[in-house]
């Protein structure tokens, strides 16, 4: 088979339920060459990978290797035609070692103890990108950056001339980012072919040739990286100009509702994620944290709400300190939460929609008479409920599963906000909506804050958060760039805050190893 | 090219429910037809011996009821402890236990107290007894992080060894001609029989109550609200600020002491004496876990799917005697039912397609 030496794809389409994640996308890249992809999450980045790598198939258009048109059914499809993808999560088996891995993945390996053959392979692979890497390892001993060069070898080995990174630098520390970005500039000296799906707008001016926009599925633009600063790159992923809408009155703060002192708590593989954030939010605001998803606002979220443990500072609600207390007991002192990860968190699939609209609630005095649920009460209480929050469901009696997930996302909503809570704190609330179902769910937030509650919104939509919030923290690795009024006229650098390339506390640039 | 396409079903009728469980218990029987066939034994006279010896006599009856009483004790229990997706695959142990308290309460105050205060003492005691054995897995789980398969599926041979180290052992009675037995309980702990037939009254009417406590508890209360949203939903009911150690603690409380209560009924109410494991229970706390399921987890059909399964292991004592099949058939039978109920339950949850076209 010949090597792959361009790859083009015309006129992608790609929607699921209705949703447009891919609306007429082009792309070209060519040997030798790396491509950034940049765009927020939701833009539909990952979405297009997935096409080219047999995920999931296009509604229409066309995808062109060599100039020669091809389909891809399946990632196996993928790989015969020379592309390797590296996920952002990665796709090794822990208990394994790397010659295992590798050899697991490759398709032509040996039916008895392939071991032999692949260890000739890593080695000179690893030779030639300086890996420094022993195949005898097991996967869990590696560092993540390890783990990321055996997913390149995977890929490489198996022939792959075109290699897509989707945020390939998400799990590295700044030192392994730059060792890594060696190996990229040593592999288009080469003469591969890499896609680079990012973010981080650093990443892509130092790395990248050209770049491809998207935004909200759609390209916004092509360009050479050497003629765009990163100013503009950050306008063109966010679209526009910065603009408000005042169409909120403008309210005057007075009771301090969330309190978080110098809070710090670390993440899933036990080291610190949020270093040090402080900030209160008041009755009849609506406090913002925009940021690129990873920055440690998953982890702060679950902290106040008690999901997870504080390692140092305090949280207080109305002056009563709630760190490190049991959900339900944080719940009880006025706050409600509408969780990122909804169908994980936020519903049981196979109770009924009755059921899951007091879930958090369900001990509460006004659903339950002793030890039982009045369940009349509560059928009464969710008919109410998706009345006034419109939510679609042919019955009440049915299993949550069958409702789209928009139509969830209003239950979970309608149930947090019916609680009439002090402090709402509400992740992405709208992620991956439409549009009416999105403009409904912003104005209930906004409806919650005349009537007087606190609302913590966490958000990657710049839309989200210039229409709705009084207030806007950004935060980078764990820490706030800086708190903004809604009408300071810094806001329009947001982009370059949320890069973490502008920090209003020293007016540097936090992150200068690059 | 044929093949499959399965996808998520979003809804199923009652009848559809009912029909596949029909439907699975069908295969399920072919299954074992075939069996039968390679045993040359005619499936067709097997399975009548099977079912006349369970269901079509009023001996084979009673038979079948008498069996039923801890299948549905310890079936009810199960329902609970799986619908929140906690295997308790100790079951028989746990009866065990519960067997060896109400057996030391009967041998020590039965002589001195009356029938109406030391039976509901000996039941008292066997649900403690078996309480106490379910809970050592759920302590397990909880504080070490420990498979409660493996955990509950080993104490089943502790506690066998530990039964026969009693009744070989320090309670091995003295007037039973050296065979390891206990002593036979006191008439005033020793349950009363319907008349011609070996049904301990008592411990049905208990097992019956306490299916219909239990459905209640799981489908009317809070607790069994948040047993649901455990099983359904780990990271929801964390959410929702439901304490998962808690709940855990309780329902393995709940499901020990329904097989312990199992326990007393077979010792006061068959046998007597305590004697060998085997004998104490034939295998009561595995056939509860296909009792459970074919029940779908709902503690009031418990009673129907236990009536059910007492009616094969009788009609399997049927079986061995006049076919001479060996007594491991009722096993297989078991089994055997047990994986087409669980691959029936897989197409209720989704639905297969049959395509003939080639993949596009």
């Amino acid at each position: 088979m010949k090597k792959i030496e361009t790859l083009e794809m015309i006129n992608i389409y790609k929607s699921f339920q209705g949703v447009r994640a891919n609306d007429n996308i082009n792309l070209k890249v060519s040997s030798g060459e790396i491509l950034g992809l940049l765009g927020e999450n939701g833009a539909g980045k990952t979405t297009l990978m997935n096409i080219l790598y047999g995920i999931y198939q296009p509604d229409a258009g066309e995808i062109r290797v060599n100039g020669h048109r091809i389909s891809i059914d399946s990632p196996k499809a993928s790989i015969d035609h020379g592309i390797g993808m590296v996920h952002q999560h990665f796709m090794l088996i822990q208990n394994h070692t790397v010659i295992e891995n590798i050899a697991l993945g490759y398709a032509r390996a040996p039916m008895l103890f392939p071991q032999k053959k692949m260890r000739q392979s890593i080695v000179s692979f690893s030779e030639k990108f300086n890996f420094n890497i022993d195949p005898d390892k097991k996967v869990w001993q590696l560092s993540a950056g390890e783990q990321q060069r055996v997913e390149i070898i995977k890929a490489l080995v198996n022939g792959a001339g075109l290699l897509i990174l989707d945020e390939p630098t998400s799990v590295l520390t700044p030192q392994e980012t730059r060792d890594f970005f060696h190996v990229l500039e040593k592999m288009r000296k080469d003469g591969q072919m890499i896609i680079l799906i990012s973010h981080k707008l650093d990443e892509i001016k130092k790395i990248c040739d050209r770049v491809t926009v998207l935004r909200k599925g759609r390209v916004v633009g092509h360009a050479c990286t050497e003629q765009m600063d990163k100013r503009s790159l950050a306008r063109m992923m966010i679209g526009r100009e910065v603009i408000f809408s005042f169409s909120r009155e403008k309210m005057s703060r007075k009771e301090k509702v969330l309190d978080v002192v110098d809070v710090e708590v670390d993440g899933d593989k036990g080291y610190p994620v949020v270093n040090g954030i402080s900030f209160e939010v008041y009755r009849n605001e609506i406090f913002g944290i925009a940021g690129v998803a990873g920055n440690g606002q998953r982890e702060l979220v679950e902290a106040i709400t008690g999901l997870r443990m504080v390692t140092h500072g305090r949280i207080r609600i109305n002056d009563i300190d709630i760190t490190n207390q049991s959900p339900r007991k944080i719940h009880n002192t006025g706050v409600s939460h509408v969780p990122e990860e909804r169908i994980r968190f936020g519903i049981a699939p196979n109770l009924f929609l009755y059921e899951n609209a007091i879930l958090k609630q369900h001990h509460q005095k006004k659903f339950s008479r002793r030890a039982f649920l009045a369940y009349g009460r509560i059928k009464a209480h969710t008919r109410q409920l998706i009345k006034d929050f419109q939510v679609a469901t042919p019955s009440i009696n049915i299993q949550t599963k069958n409702l789209s997930g928009g139509n969830i996302q209003k239950l979970i909503l309608g149930r947090e906000i019916a609680d009439k809570p002090d402090l709402l704190v509400a992740s992405h609330p709208t992620y991956g909506l439409d549009v009416g179902a999105t403009e409904y769910l912003r104005n209930q937030l906004l409806k919650r804050r005349a009537e007087g509650g606190a609302v913590l919104l966490v958000s990657e939509d710049l839309d989200e958060i210039f229409e709705l919030c009084d207030r806007v923290a950004v935060i980078f690795q764990g820490k706030f760039m800086g708190i903004l009024e809604s009408d300071d006229s810094r806001i329009a650098d947001i982009g370059l805050m949320m890069a973490g390339t502008k920090d209003l506390r020293t007016g540097e640039g936090a992150d200068d190893s690059f | 090219m044929i093949h499959f396409k399965v996808s998520d079903r979003e809804q199923i009728s009652a009848i559809g429910t009912i029909l596949t469980l029909v439907l699975a218990l069908a295969a399920g029987m072919a299954a074992i037809g075939l069996i039968f066939i390679l045993c040359n034994v005619n499936p067709i006279f097997a399975f009548r011996k099977i079912f006349s010896g369970s269901f079509g006599s009023i001996y084979g009856f009673k038979e079948t009821l008498t069996k039923a009483i801890p299948l549905i004790l310890i079936g009810g229990g199960l329902a609970v402890v799986f619908k929140a997706k906690f295997w308790n695959i100790g079951a028989e142990s746990q009866l065990l236990m519960g067997a060896i308290f109400g057996t030391w309460v009967g041998l020590h105050w039965g002589p001195v107290l009356p029938s109406p205060i030391i039976v509901p003492l000996m039941f008292f005691a066997g649900f403690i007894g078996g309480a106490f054995w379910g809970l050592i897995p759920a302590i397990l789980k909880l504080r070490f992080s420990i498979n409660e398969v493996i955990s509950t599926l080993m104490l089943n041979y502790i506690c066998a060894e530990f039964l026969t180290l009693l009744i070989v052992g320090p309670w091995k009675s003295k007037k039973k001609f050296g065979f390891p037995y206990t002593d036979d309980l006191p008439d005033s702990a020793i349950l009363s029989l319907l008349p011609g037939s070996r049904i301990h009254t008592a411990t049905l009417i208990l097992a019956v109550i306490s299916v219909v406590v239990l459905a209640i508890v799981i489908y009317k209360t809070r607790f069994g609200y948040e047993v649901r949203v455990i099983g359904e939903n780990p990271d929801a009911a964390k959410y929702a600020g439901i304490d998962f150690s808690r709940t855990t603690i309780l329902i393995m409380v709940i499901s020990g002491g329904m097989a312990g209560l199992a326990g007393v009924g077979e010792v006061a109410g068959i046998h007597h004496y305590l004697s060998y494991p085997d004998s104490i229970s034939s295998g009561y706390g595995f056939t509860a876990i296909i009792v459970a399921w074919l029940a779908k987890l709902n503690p009031i059909y418990v009673i129907f799917s236990g009536i059910f399964f007492a009616g094969i292991l009788v009609g399997g004592d049927a079986i061995q005697i006049s076919l001479g099949l060996p007594a491991a058939t009722v096993d297989v039978f078991n089994g055997t039912l047990l994986i087409f109920l669980i691959m029936g339950d897989f197409f209720t949850k989704n639905k297969v397609r049959l395509l003939l076209k080639e993949r596009a």
